[in-house]
């Protein structure tokens, strides 16, 4: 399937620091098309035909959430859109932010209309405080033209954490506490921000709407696959020749955005949906990007035929065990035990059973962990574990004979133990 | 204090304003401190603690002291493949300090950050709220000594 463009096609060809370029381009009809044509439910039926599902990661379906969140009764709704982008590997939603600003205030403003929100926020990730400015120019650009005049729409910045992506986190940030993940029940359509109905959607999901709204559900529904309606941003790096965001079909196979796009050599695996996304051996590399298979976020890492299984797993459980935010025991706990075996893994210091206690944390913290974070982060274990389980049991017999022969040599080189860098 | 005005009408909602107040004043002090956190709880009508959890949670604040350029350099996998920890090295050798420590002269702290974002510039960071990507050696050393 060919790339396509739907979010980024005008990436391109308009100005971001000037609205008229976008206003040339189809710029806020949509907008004006729901105010004067549609009902707040008119928009929300057309959304739900298009069957677009979250672009963050976790691929709810955003007309249904906002259904939901349109008939909790009460007057005062939120409308939260997240751009705390921090799953490793993912960058597509910055393209977003930096080339096109005014179609996700636009979109934005669609979200607030049909969901009955009159302030809206842009949770905005402090390493991305450099795109603050033109966001902010935007907004006002936007205003200036008229667009915002039911909403009151504010950009919050982050403090840096990645858990604040989690939304239930990212509204405990955004009352200005720790980002702490809440319980679930209830989910945010029903009572969210300051207990009240919130809808958070990413970045990504949002600039679709005016197009759907534009264009109409049934148009977006005939892109993509039967569960996966529409395109998709991968942001794919590592080991690869053209890094970058590109904008592909969903449903795309895997080894086109790697090898065709990327250009990609000598790969030996690749993960899907940053540090908590799927593990992809180079065999399976015909598998389609979607959501009845692989997709999470969209970030796409390529590792070549060099690297170590067991320094990567080392790496990315580093960096769970660093945002984890402490609330709940078994991603807490689990995390650091975890780190404690891959960390004897990688200096060739391994002991029998290793890899069952691997296995077994894995799937606690699977089943019982509170948020996304404790229960995606042993995705690339547990992959590991089927795709690579030699070079594990290679690593367990290479540390017993080294042991046996009293010589403890090589692999702590590779292992430089990251400072915490949390302040306190 | 003194900037936070009269705590009138203080509700639930105002704690919103935490995040800004404790980086306004940590840019402006370089930390935040135990004076602030104390005024800026008691002005938001929560307790010392809360703030103090708050200071302590995100990893762009800080309640220790900061040096006039902090350095977030990106160590996560994206970065790592592209020779992240030999950009770690030249940065320590450069300034003489190690992760999580600022120099003598109050004018560096470094510190690793988790993904930035920029992976297709890796490997990558942040000079406090600059972004400078496909670093090298030598890229790094001219950066750090345009620090004025």
């Amino acid at each position: 399937m060919p790339e396509a463009r739907i979010v980024s096609k005008d990436f391109a060809s308009i100005d971001p620091k000037d609205i008229e370029t976008y206003l040339e381009r189809d710029g806020f009809q949509a907008l004006t098309k729901a105010q004067q044509e549609m009902t707040p439910e008119d928009v929300i039926a057309e959304v739900k035909r298009s069957g677009l599902k979250g672009r963050g990661g976790a691929g709810f379906l955003c007309g249904a959430k906002w259904e939901l969140a349109r008939k909790v009764p009460g007057k005062e709704k939120y409308f939260i859109c997240n751009a705390g982008e921090g799953e490793v590997g993912t960058f597509k939603d910055r393209f977003i932010l930096e080339k096109n600003p005014f179609a996700l205030v636009e979109g934005i403003a669609l979200g607030a209309y049909a969901v009955g929100a009159k302030t809206a926020y842009i949770y905005l990730r402090a390493e991305y405080h450099y795109l603050r400015p033109g966001l902010s120019e935007a907004l006002q650009q936007v205003k200036e033209n008229g667009f915002l005049e039911d909403l009151e729409l504010k950009v919050y910045e982050g403090a840096g954490s990645y858990i604040c992506g989690e939304e239930s986190a990212l509204m405990e940030s955004l009352e200005g506490k720790r980002g702490e993940a809440r319980y679930k029940p209830p989910f945010p359509p029903i009572r969210g921000l300051w207990e009240k109905p919130t809808i958070i959607n990413n970045v990504e999901t949002i600039i679709n709407v005016p197009q759907i709204i534009l264009h109409g559900g049934d148009w977006f529904n005939q892109i993509g696959t039967e569960h996966s309606k529409g395109t998709k941003l991968f942001s794919i790096s590592g080991d690869v020749e053209r890094p970058g965001v590109y904008e592909l079909v969903l449903g795309s196979p895997l080894k086109e955005l790697v090898f065709d796009l990327a250009l990609a050599e000598k790969v030996k695996m690749v993960q899907v949906g940053g540090a908590s996304g799927r593990i992809i051996p180079r065999d399976m590399m015909d598998i389609p990007l979607s959501f009845e298979t692989v997709l999470g976020s969209g970030a796409v890492i390529v590792f070549n035929e060099e690297r170590d299984i067991l320094d990567i797993l080392y790496r990315n459980m580093e960096f769970f065990a660093e945002e984890s935010c402490g609330k709940c025991t078994p991603c807490r706990e689990g995390l650091e035990v975890v780190m404690e075996i891959l960390e004897r893994l990688v200096q060739a210091d391994g002991e029998g059973g290793d890899l069952e206690a691997l296995e077994r944390i894995s799937q606690t913290m699977t089943a019982s962990s509170l948020c996304g974070l404790g229960l995606t982060a042993p995705v690339s274990i547990l992959d590991s574990l089927k795709y690579f389980r030699k070079d594990f049991e290679n690593r367990i017999r290479q540390s017993m004979f080294l042991r046996k022969i009293g010589r403890n040599i090589g692999f702590e080189k590779n292992l430089q133990p990251a400072a915490r860098t949390n302040a306190a | 204090m003194g900037n936070l005005g009269p705590t009138v009408s203080i509700s639930k909602k105002d704690q919103t304003e935490l995040l800004a107040l404790l980086k306004e004043a940590q840019d402006k002090d370089r930390q935040i401190s135990r004076d602030f956190l104390a005024g800026v709880a008691q002005s938001l009508n929560i307790s010392s603690s809360d703030a103090f959890g708050v200071a302590s949670f995100y990893s762009f604040l800080s309640v220790r002291p900061l040096g006039r350029y902090v350095i977030r350099i990106c160590k996560s996998l994206p970065c790592y493949l592209q020779q992240a920890p030999l950009i770690i090295d030249v940065v320590k050798q450069e300034l003489g300090i190690h992760p999580g420590q600022t120099t003598a002269d109050s004018k560096f702290t470094l510190e690793l950050a988790n993904c930035i974002g920029a992976c297709d510039q890796a490997p990558a960071m942040l000079v406090n709220h600059i972004l400078y990507g496909n670093l090298t050696p030598e890229k790094i050393i001219r950066i750090l000594r345009s620090c004025a």
